[in-house]
């Protein structure tokens, strides 16, 4: 909320109300937008003279939504009409009516503590000013957002508040976003009459991600309550009482969730900051640029406040489909490996086993010699986990024209399902998951593979008690779970009804099965799908109004590279390969690669990659670029360059354009609309940018039938260390101190 | 000029002000813990045997699906069971069998300053101060305990038996100033809690002496309690012969004795009480009696 908002809102309505008050009760005005009310009957009721009332919108674009129209009532917020559903609350209604209350503790994806008393408001008939963020609305009731007994309420809370706030605002880093801040320049009195000493609290030590200051805390419990119900993990509470209370684990603990650096965000004052950014930048003096993540196969909504040509820090951004408003630790602060071991210069590998840095002319002449020397089924190409769909597209077409097909995306394994998009994506949708009601993971860990889709199943097993069956090794869950088996014999019991699980699995409405992308890498994949699809079909999770059968995916770029149709000729084509083109891509095992092969590796990070490469060509992180990403549930997004690229990088596809003009054979766009065209012939859901395609049909129903059965090999993790995935994040000095502090061995 | 005075008015302050401290804390231990040799969390705790049964018995008290409303009860428990204190291990099992996060359990047990966190002394003496008895001197009490111990607040003496901290109203203004003392010294069957009325800082000592000798609350209370001379003068001799350590095993029956004396608070049958008491004594136990 900013400051000039708040102020320029005080003083309009003040205006407004001074003009329009003889006709304050006649006048009604519709706020909502839902087609429920909009039907002839509901219109006939409203028909509204049109309101003398200055109209007012909703707080953040609020919508109301009526479960059922019949239980719709009716409050007066500041003398406006507002019809709400039963059981909202006050401050609620209050944000239907276009009336931002103060607030501090409460928080509208967290229970309600109604422990700050800064929403106090004036009802009529009511002896005292009520805490608006815990009282239900009633019909009829008359709500005062501005007398003068709630704007003394609040100028008392605040007092009280400031008390033992220690004003240290000149070296918080929450100053310039604070909420208190705010709040008390627009709520808020010129002095106070506290004289006494200001209490003062330890800090306390909650790992290398959440920088305490807890003399700044006002005791809102937003943290405690986001560890407790969003994070899953109870570690935070509220220890002591009175004004010796404080927030606290008690018992030395680091705070071991993934998505800990949510509470940064949700803390109203700077008692928690981000230890990384600590003392680094002041939040007006960044640039944000809005942006998807691609550490995961997520796609979490994010915004980088860069500073010049720094990352400086990086913040979620609202999707209810994807991330909520939660992003994961990860996510948050993988940014600092995009400063470390960066490829500036295109460089050659001399005689001496020495890298030298050359010029691009030659560079991708050197690359162009050697790609005709070799036979065409000789060439492979590999593009790595954060390879953006055009760059494949352009990588692609190249091979193509080379005479190859021989490419892939690590992680999809020897022989993908790309048949079809369902049989790759998360079919239900990742805010679908909401719906269903057992869940049975199939070697999938989601909380290190996946943290935003693990928060949403956490979020479904608190709201509704959904069964989760797991089969995989033993994993750590958040939520209440049941074992069931570590290998494909177990999914075979469940496939024949013998598994004590299976009646929970059969008796669900909206089952939803989630198979985790590790077991791409598996020989017996093809059969182990076959088994799985056989209990969607036994449980019905395959309907016309549902699709429970799901596919985790664990990279960024796997969703389009699948759809873009990047899948391997041959299963054993690493051993009989003479050019291989890594793009980005780190974790391809190319030990069983002859050693007289020539490697190019295009890339931005100096990783695993670069130990076999002849000839490096960098690349711009996604930072620094502009590309397309499909996440696990098949939506694609975009990201936005946010601060210019390092050294002589260069975006990949940019790359690969000029390779093949070098080489002779070149490509048939230059420039990124060019491309986006080309995909469109190919996968034309990858243009549909911040839209979720569903899969036409499902692969359950057509798939050829597989004759041999699982091996009895247990199902592996596929994520061993959730700080670690890519190259940027195996750069980052932040995630090796998670990865060292917090991972559990 | 107005200034000036409220400048003056916030020295006089300043100077009334008698701790830095912003708040007083009637808990013995911070709202963190430190681990320590006796007191962290590696250190095994389990109720004992017929604890298990007074466990079971508390847990039967509430539904089964709202386990976690013991957490006060076994907490209480465990306390009396670990000679007034909670080492974090305690909590840790009493998060156990609730089926709570344990901090959870930490949140109670910070909350509730009866919950000792550290060490206590077996006896544990709690100086009541709320205004009607800080006006009536509860502070002079709590000094005189302080200085007869040699220890400060919430400090445990050396032997182990005596530590003095603070309490809020006790509820018996009318007869302030007042202490409790809590009996750890035999565990949770003998687990008690006495208030002492009327006190002042001799009286106090008194108590602290009558409780290191004869360790036996019901008598050293009877005597500050008793209302006329002649029960107080009686009592004080009943609590000269129950003060050895080796009659121990007459000791019940002498305080039964003297809950019967207090039924009867005329002198005169005191005074036949009395000799009784001698002549049975005597017989009783002939060689404390001449000592």
């Amino acid at each position: 909320m900013g400051l000039g908002q708040l102020a320029s809102r005080a003083l309009l309505r003040s205006t407004r109300l001074a003009a329009s008050k003889p006709h304050r009760l006649l006048d009604r005005r519709a706020v909502v937008s839902t087609p429920e009310l909009h039907n002839s009957e509901a219109a006939a009721v409203e028909a509204p003279p049109e309101p003398d009332l200055p109209k007012r919108t909703p707080v953040a674009g609020a919508r109301v939504h009526f479960p059922n129209p019949d239980d719709a009532i009716e409050v007066f917020v500041d003398g406006y009409p507002v019809k709400i559903p039963k059981g909202m609350t006050v401050l609620q209604a209050c944000e239907v009516a276009g009336v931002d209350i103060p607030r501090f503790c409460y928080h509208d994806r967290l229970s309600i503590a109604g422990n700050c008393r800064m929403c106090l408001v004036e009802v009529e008939k009511s002896p005292k000013p009520v805490a608006s963020c815990a009282m239900p609305a009633l019909p009829g009731m008359k709500i005062k957002t501005d007398t003068p007994l709630a704007k003394k309420a609040r100028e008392g809370v605040m007092e009280f508040l400031l008390m033992n706030h220690p004003l240290d605002c000149p070296i918080c880093d929450q100053g310039g976003e604070c909420d208190l801040q705010d709040q008390s320049m627009a709520f808020g009195s010129d002095r106070g009459r506290f004289t006494e000493m200001k209490r003062s609290v330890v800090d306390k030590n909650l790992g290398p991600l959440v920088k305490t200051v807890m003399t700044r805390c006002i005791q809102c419990t937003r943290c405690v309550r986001f560890s407790t119900e969003i994070a899953g993990v109870q570690d935070l509470g509220m220890l002591g009482r009175g004004s010796g209370e404080e927030i606290g684990t008690y018992v030395e603990k680091l705070m071991t969730s993934e998505l800990s650096g949510n509470v940064i965000d949700i803390c109203p004052v700077g008692a928690l900051t981000s230890k990384p950014f600590a003392f680094k930048a002041r939040n007006w003096e960044l640039k944000g640029t809005e942006s998807i993540d691609v550490t995961d196969a997520v796609g979490s909504n994010i915004r980088i406040d860069s500073r010049g040509p720094e990352v400086m820090r990086i913040l979620p951004r609202l999707n209810e489909d994807i991330n909520e408003e939660w992003i994961s630790d990860k996510t948050r602060f993988f940014y600092d490996g995009l400063k470390r071991q960066r490829l500036n210069d295109p460089m050659i590998r001399g005689a001496d086993g020495r890298f030298k840095a050359v010029s691009w002319r030659d560079a991708l002449a050197v690359v162009a010699e050697v790609i005709h020397q070799v036979r065409p089924q000789e060439i492979v190409g590999v593009s790595g986990k954060l390879s953006d769909a055009e760059s494949m597209m352009a990588l692609k077409d190249f091979l193509n024209k080379m005479g190859s097909n021989n490419i892939w995306c690590e992680g999809n394994g020897p022989s993908p399902n790309a048949d079809l998009r369902s049989g790759y994506i998360m079919n239900t949708s990742i805010s679908g998951l909401e719906k269903a009601d057992v869940f049975l993971l199939v070697g999938t860990q989601p909380r290190v593979e996946a943290a935003m889709v693990n928060a949403r199943i956490r979020k479904t097993v608190r709201a509704t008690n959904a069964k989760v069956g797991y089969v995989g090794p033993s994993a750590n869950f958040n939520y209440d779970h049941e074992h069931l088996g570590i290998g494909p014999e177990t999914l075979t019991e469940l496939a024949e009804g013998r598994h004590p699980f299976y009646s929970a699995l059969s008796n669900a409405k909206n089952p939803a099965i989630i198979i985790g992308a590790g077991i791409f890498g598996r020989k017996d994949k093809d059969a182990i799908f076959s088994v799985i699809e056989t209990i969607a079909k036994k449980i019905n999770a395959v309907r016309p109004d549902w699709n429970g059968l799901n596919v985790l995916l664990l990279n960024a770029a796997q969703a389009a590279a699948l759809d873009l149709g990047l899948v391997p000729e041959s299963e054993k084509s690493i051993e009989s390969a003479k050019f291989i083109y890594l793009m980005g891509a780190d974790d391809q095992n190319v030990d069983k690669l002859p050693d007289d092969a020539f490697v190019v590796y295009q890339g931005h990070h100096g990783d695993r990659g670069v130990y076999r490469a002849n000839v490096i060509l960098p690349a711009s992180a996604f930072t620094e670029k502009e590309g397309t990403y499909a996440n696990t549930e098949g939506c694609a997004q975009t990201t936005v360059p946010a601060v210019p690229t390092v050294g002589d990088a260069r975006d990949d596809w940019k790359i690969i354009r000029a390779l093949s003009e070098v080489a002779g054979v070149p490509l048939p766009y230059d420039t990124l609309s060019g491309i986006r065209s080309r995909i469109s012939t190919v996968a034309p859901n990858l243009l549909h940018v911040d839209e979720r395609e569903a899969a036409a049909f499902s692969s359950a129903f057509l798939r050829p039938e597989v004759k041999d059965k699982p091996d009895k090999a247990p199902f592996e993790t596929a994520v061993d260390n959730f700080y670690m995935t890519d190259s940027i994040t195996r750069a980052s000095k932040i995630m090796a101190q998670c990865s060292a502090l917090l991972s559990k061995k | 000029m107005l200034a000036r005075a409220s400048q003056r008015l916030l020295e006089i302050r300043q100077a009334f002000r008698q701790l830095p401290q912003a708040s007083r804390s009637f808990s013995t231990a911070l709202n963190y813990h430190i681990d320590s040799p006796d007191n962290n969390p590696d250190l095994p705790w389990e109720f004992t045997d017929a604890n298990k049964e007074k466990v079971k018995e508390i847990i039967s008290h509430y539904p089964s699906n709202y386990k976690q409303s013991a957490v006060i009860p076994l907490l209480d428990l465990a306390q009396q069971q670990h000679g007034g204190w909670l080492p974090v291990s305690a909590m840790d099992h009493v998060a156990k069998i609730i089926e709570v996060a344990p901090i959870r359990v930490y949140e109670v047990a910070t909350f509730y300053s009866m919950f000792n966190r550290t060490k206590v002394g077996k006896y544990h003496l709690l100086v009541c101060g709320t205004t009607p008895c800080m006006i009536r001197g509860s502070r002079e009490i709590e000094d005189a305990l302080l200085k007869h111990l040699g220890v400060k607040r919430n400090e445990v003496t050396k032997d182990g038996l005596f530590s003095v901290g603070e309490m809020e109203c006790m509820g018996c203004c009318v007869n302030a100033p007042m202490i409790t003392v809590a009996d750890y010294s035999n565990g949770s069957e003998g687990y008690t809690y006495n208030y002492y009325e009327d006190v002042t800082p001799k009286r106090v000592v008194e108590i602290v002496e009558a409780l290191r000798r004869g360790r036996n609350h019901r008598v050293a209370h009877k005597i500050h309690n008793a209302s006329t001379q002649d029960q107080k003068e009686f009592f004080a001799e009943l609590f000269i012969i129950t003060s050895g350590d080796n009659v121990i095993a007459t000791k019940f029956d002498l305080e039964n004795l003297a809950l019967q004396i207090l039924g009867a608070p005329r002198s005169p049958q005191i005074i036949a009480y009395r000799e009784r008491l001698h002549t049975g004594m005597q017989l009783l136990l002939p060689e404390i009696w001449a000592s």
